[in-house]
């Protein structure tokens, strides 16, 4: 099966921070602004929208802005869009714009994630936590009975089996962290730009063994913008396009308890297939990690090493700025801010372009992974800069 | 726990699950064409397609497949830490239950270590919790 050539063509992000008194659809327009110079197109280029998960009010702020009411809000004139939460992770909704643009329903598209959660906590007013009967439905009547409340506590499980299966050290596990925050330092965007010693990590309170508080991203206010275009658009952008080479979605049960391992692995392994690029041919790699444990299930995942494996990966410097494999050099989620599996592709792109600034990673790279979840539902894009 | 569990809601897909403790009988739904396991419980077995499923009794027993000990007080009342554990049941090959592992310090709960099924009753539903088996 070939894969028909599609773009991001322009990136954009708003102000990251939390308790942002900013409205998130304004925040929205800011990134899409600053992806549109980025791209040198305008709004009226625009003829298609992809967001994940669509607009909800459960929980506050998860997602308060969609493609409908960002549709009507600036009277835009588009030819497909959408915004759903059954859809194939964050990154899916870049997916589905490529499919778009390849089929021709569309020939820019305007791909967006907005979250405001930390902000919605500030302003229960406009942000109220919905009042149910205290009963759990669907697959939540699984979990919350055994106030299994988080996917920390989901996530915690399959890290449990790599320390117990595999001997995974806290140590290694840590270097996801760690590096991010070193990362996060040369990022002026990052929400957290303070560095973490090892002995902080190991001495930061514990949240769901093996997972510490470092280990977990942190509610954040941002929007995060990504253009996808088509080739006959390409004419009409002025910026340097990274070409999506590839793209990867593949699930065998849809839960977070009955899975061996997570969809991470056979999403990862989904990405080789119908192309001739390597592991070995990739630059940098933006691995999503709102949980530690995720972006060490992407390196194995991937083949970047074999299953088990990635604990001893990480740990001898391999994945820093100037490591052989520079891994979320935007500081991910955990320095970054949790934009939710955009900021992923966001940063491929970037440096890929070379606009990193401070933290570019040295040499010419021209490929790069970008990927998104990793429970039951995970993405991945294989970027290539021609 | 001293804060109030959150219970499933029961329907005519569950019910059979949440009330199986009333007879101190653990059950899973088994399909009675190829006798594979169907859990989360629903209409079809995903094996063979047939629509012809039912509740069968398990030993009550399994293994410890993955566990983690939370910290965190997610909600008030809530009395951490306790154990959140996936258990491979024991006669329903390929079904994992996720529940907590009680009667025990938590940090003496492994992965591989065996435990068997107690139930709590809470108003409609009789919530089936593990502890290890000495």
């Amino acid at each position: 099966m070939a894969v028909t050539d599609s773009y991001i063509t322009g990136v954009g992000q708003s102000e990251v921070g939390i308790r942002l008194k900013r409205d998130p659809l304004l925040l929205t327009v800011d990134a899409i602004k600053e992806a549109l110079d980025d791209a040198g197109l305008t709004l009226a280029d625009i003829d298609g929208i992809s967001t994940y998960p669509g607009k909800t009010s459960q929980p506050p702020g998860f997602s308060p802005v969609g493609a409908e009411e960002l549709i009507d809000a600036l009277h835009m004139k588009v030819r497909w869009y959408t915004g759903a939460g059954e859809y194939m992770a964050q990154l899916g909704a870049v997916i589905g714009a490529a499919g778009a643009v390849g089929t021709g329903r569309a020939r820019h598209v305007i791909c967006f994630r907005t979250v405001y959660e930390a902000g919605a906590i500030a302003n229960p007013v406009d942000y109220p936590q919905a009042r149910g009967d205290g009963k759990a439905d669907g697959m939540m009547q699984w979990m919350l009975p055994y106030n299994a409340m988080s996917a920390a506590n989901w996530v915690a499980q399959y890290a449990s089996i790599h320390m117990h299966k595999y001997g995974l050290k806290r140590e290694q596990l840590a270097q996801i962290a760690l590096t991010d925050r070193a990362n996060g330092l040369l990022n002026p965007r990052a929400l957290v730009r303070e560095a973490l010693t090892l002995d902080q990590y190991m001495e930061s309170r514990m949240i769901t063994s093996p997972l510490c508080l470092n280990d977990c991203d942190r509610f954040t206010d941002c929007s995060t913008v990504l253009i996808v275009s088509s080739k006959e658009g390409l004419a009409d952008v002025k910026s340097t396009p990274v070409r999506i080479a590839n793209s990867a979605f593949a699930s065998e049960r849809f839960s977070w308890d009955q899975q061996e391992r997570m969809s991470s692995y056979t999403t990862g392994a989904e990405l080789w297939r119908n192309t001739d690029y390597k592991p070995k041919d990739v630059d940098t790699v933006q691995f999503y990690d709102g949980f530690s444990f995720l972006a060490l299930s992407w390196f194995e995942a991937l083949g970047f090493c074999g299953l088990g494996e990635g604990g001893e990966f990480i740990s001898n410097g391999r994945i820093a700025l100037d490591g052989e494999l520079p891994f979320n050099t935007f500081g991910g989620q955990i320095a970054g801010g949790r934009l939710h599996g955009f900021g992923f592709a966001h940063e491929a792109v970037t440096q890929l372009r070379g606009q990193g600034g401070a933290r570019q990673i040295k040499g010419d790279p021209k490929v790069a992974v970008a990927t998104s979840g990793g429970g039951p539902m995970a993405a991945a894009l294989l970027l290539a800069r021609d | 726990m001293t804060a109030p569990y959150i219970l499933p809601r029961l329907n005519s897909e569950n019910r059979f699950f949440w009330t199986s403790g009333e007879d101190g009988q653990l059950r899973f739904l088994k399909c009675d064409a190829c006798e594979g396991f169907v859990h989360p419980p629903r209409p079809i077995c995903p094996f063979c397609w047939s629509e012809a499923l039912t509740p069968a009794a398990v030993p009550g027993t399994g293994v410890i497949a993955s566990c983690t000990v939370n910290y965190q007080k997610w909600r008030p009342g809530l009395d951490e830490p306790y154990v959140i554990a996936r258990v491979a049941i024991d006669g329903a090959p390929g079904v994992f239950f996720t529940t907590n592992i009680v009667g025990g310090p938590p940090e003496e709960v492994s992965i591989d270590d065996p435990v068997k099924v107690v139930f709590e009753q809470q108003q409609d539903v009789w919530l089936p919790f593990f502890e290890k088996v000495a």
